[in-house]
């Protein structure tokens, strides 16, 4: 069975402090560390499962700069055998759309029966760029998945819908699913690993190696801003010990203890 | 202004939330441009969920068909891309919920519609299309433009308008599908519930959420001992279940339980909206993180910028010693 698994390289915002840079439309990223997106990390972990179970080949793909290696390799290391980066150097102010569009001019050419993303990036956030490229690619798909399995050359697959539910559905391949956190456990690599998969060769595709390579975008950031403050929160200041104790102070005035 | 599209949202017999907030959401704007508002359900027996729209539109496209029984991404973009081509709507909204997500961008692909997802609020000016989404873990806003053409497709966040009344009464017209049988490439099997687990957080006047924050699986017997000392139950956000540190149902956001208790207390948890739109309704909410900046502080009554490892044994004793 061939996997290709699209990841990305995102910088880890979850809890860190975020700044907006001088451009107005991105991020100071010099104080932030990156790894792998969430979801991909899922995603690439049922990749190596399904390659357990069944056999077959995985290739890791990836829009990115030079950085995006590091991260390849990772995934090298996790059990991918295959490494393509398509250079984002060579592009520039791309959207989502682009990006599915850049990533179906390559994955056109490849052999697979099943791709996996994560479901969603997190510095980006707009979940589209799986559904998107299934369509592109005219395969069909299923997003949030939870749960999957092969049996008989098609997929047996739970999706997870709001408030728990899921949603359980048979999908014939190839297809595309977009994988939720918490489906497996991830697995750490190896030592061994990682210094086996620095040896390794990574494709690097540029724009001029794609056809076509001029891509119609949907949508421009204008600006990033600040959210607007919804609801006034008191914040009680003081060490940790005067804060608890105002804290406490007010839980018995509001009668909860 | 050609009409605004609003896609219903239903499962189990039951018509989703966003739904109406999608028809309130649409019904401003066609007011504001001087367009009509038109709601699509796809279904099977539809007659109810119409009726609970008709006073909601202007008018009603109703697509009532045993193929559309569940919802099916494939079979639905079938049936809407279909619909689009020969109705040409400025703008066509779904929820970005699991049903959006999973149809919008395969639709507006096919049909070489300019599309964006997770919006918080839409502005047009001049044929221009703008709109409010949120990036980076929610901490940052971003104002998106998108191309301009003649139409738009737009999934749009739970929450971001209020449902209104209205007293409309909608033309209903009733639609033929373009196919008479479901693709074979993607098939409906069923619904499968969640599992009821030992304790039900729904049910609890205090609840104590954590997540990320609290680092190490070994860390949650302080919580625990701290939500006892209020009579409280612990429940999570996401990252906490997905490292099965606590079970699923013990999940509070938009893919799991939504809490209304009298008291939360959100420790090391940043506030993805996804959480947020579990624990909203709370009563009072109390924060406690150490990044000041944390979205989880906008939908706070109390906040405590702090590192929680010092705070809540602090609180603990605190509270012992009030009660």
């Amino acid at each position: 069975m061939d996997i290709l698994v699209c990841i990305k390289r995102v910088p880890q915002t979850a809890e860190a402090e975020v700044k907006i840079d001088a451009s107005g439309k991105d991020i100071e990223k010099d104080r932030l560390t990156f790894d792998m997106n969430e979801s991909d990390t899922y995603a690439l972990e049922e990749a190596v499962l399904m390659k357990e179970k069944f056999g077959g080949n995985i290739t890791v793909i990836s829009l990115g700069e030079k950085d995006t290696e590091d991260t390849l390799r990772i995934a090298l290391a996790k059990g991918a055998d295959t490494a393509i980066r398509i250079k984002a150097e060579d592009f520039s102010d791309i959207d989502a759309f682009q990006t599915s569009q850049i990533l179906q001019t390559v994955i056109k050419n490849l052999n697979y029966d099943i791709i996996f993303t994560g479901c969603i990036s997190t510095d980006d956030a707009y979940s589209q760029i799986g559904v998107t490229l299934a369509e592109l690619l005219d395969i069909p798909h299923a997003t949030l998945v939870v749960n999957f399995d092969v049996k008989e050359n098609r997929a047996d697959v739970q999706r997870e819908l709001e408030g728990g539910l899921i949603e359980h559905l048979d999908v014939s391949l190839p297809a595309l699913f977009t994988i939720q956190t918490g489906i497996n456990e991830p697995r750490y690599a190896s030592l061994i690993a990682i210094r086996r998969a620095a040896k390794k060769e990574i494709q690097v595709i540029g724009k001029d190696e794609l056809q076509p390579n001029e891509f119609l975008g949907n949508s421009i950031l204008e600006e990033l801003f600040v959210p607007p403050i919804s609801k006034q929160v008191e914040i009680l200041s003081g060490t940790a010990g005067e804060s608890a104790g105002k804290l406490a102070g007010i839980f018995k005035e509001k009668g909860l203890i | 202004m050609s009409d605004i599209f609003v896609l219903i949202e239903h499962r189990q017999e039951e018509i989703r939330d966003i739904s109406f907030e999608l028809l309130a959401a649409g019904r401003k704007l066609a007011e504001k441009y001087n367009s009509k508002l038109t709601a699509v359900t796809l279904g099977y027996h539809t007659e109810k969920i119409v009726e609970k729209i008709k006073d909601q539109a202007h008018r009603i496209l109703n697509f009532d068909n045993e193929i559309f029984k569940e919802f099916n991404a494939e079979t639905y973009q079938i049936a809407l891309s279909d619909l689009i081509q020969k109705e040409n709507p400025f703008l066509f909204l779904t929820g970005h919920t699991s049903f959006g997500m999973d149809l919008c961008p395969a639709l507006a692909t096919q049909l070489k519609i300019p599309y964006t997802t997770d919006c918080l609020d839409i502005e047009i000016s001049d044929k221009n299309l703008k709109v409010i989404r949120q990036m980076f873990d929610g901490k940052l806003n971003a104002k998106v433009s998108l191309r301009e053409n003649q139409s738009y497709i737009l999934t749009v966040r739970a929450g971001s308008f209020p449902a209104t009344e209205s007293n409309l009464d909608a033309e209903i017209s009733n639609m033929d599908p373009p196919i008479s049988e479901p693709p074979d490439y993607r098939k409906f099997i069923e619904y499968i519930e969640a599992v009821a687990g030992d304790v039900d957080i729904t049910k609890s006047d205090v609840v104590v959420g954590i997540g990320r924050g609290i680092k190490e699986q070994e860390n949650l017997a302080m919580i625990e001992e701290f939500a006892d000392s209020l009579g409280g139950v612990v429940a999570c956000s996401r990252p906490i279940v997905d490292a099965d540190w606590l079970p699923k149902d013990r999940q509070i956001g938009s893919s799991g339980k939504v809490i209304k208790p009298k008291l939360y207390i959100a420790i090391g948890i940043s506030g993805a909206f996804q959480h947020v739109a579990g624990m909203k309704s709370a009563e009072t909410i109390v924060a406690i993180n150490k990044d000041a900046n944390a979205p989880i502080f906008n939908e706070a009554d109390y906040g405590i910028v702090d590192d929680l490892f010092k705070v809540v044994p602090v609180l603990k004793e605190k509270i012992l010693e009030i009660k």
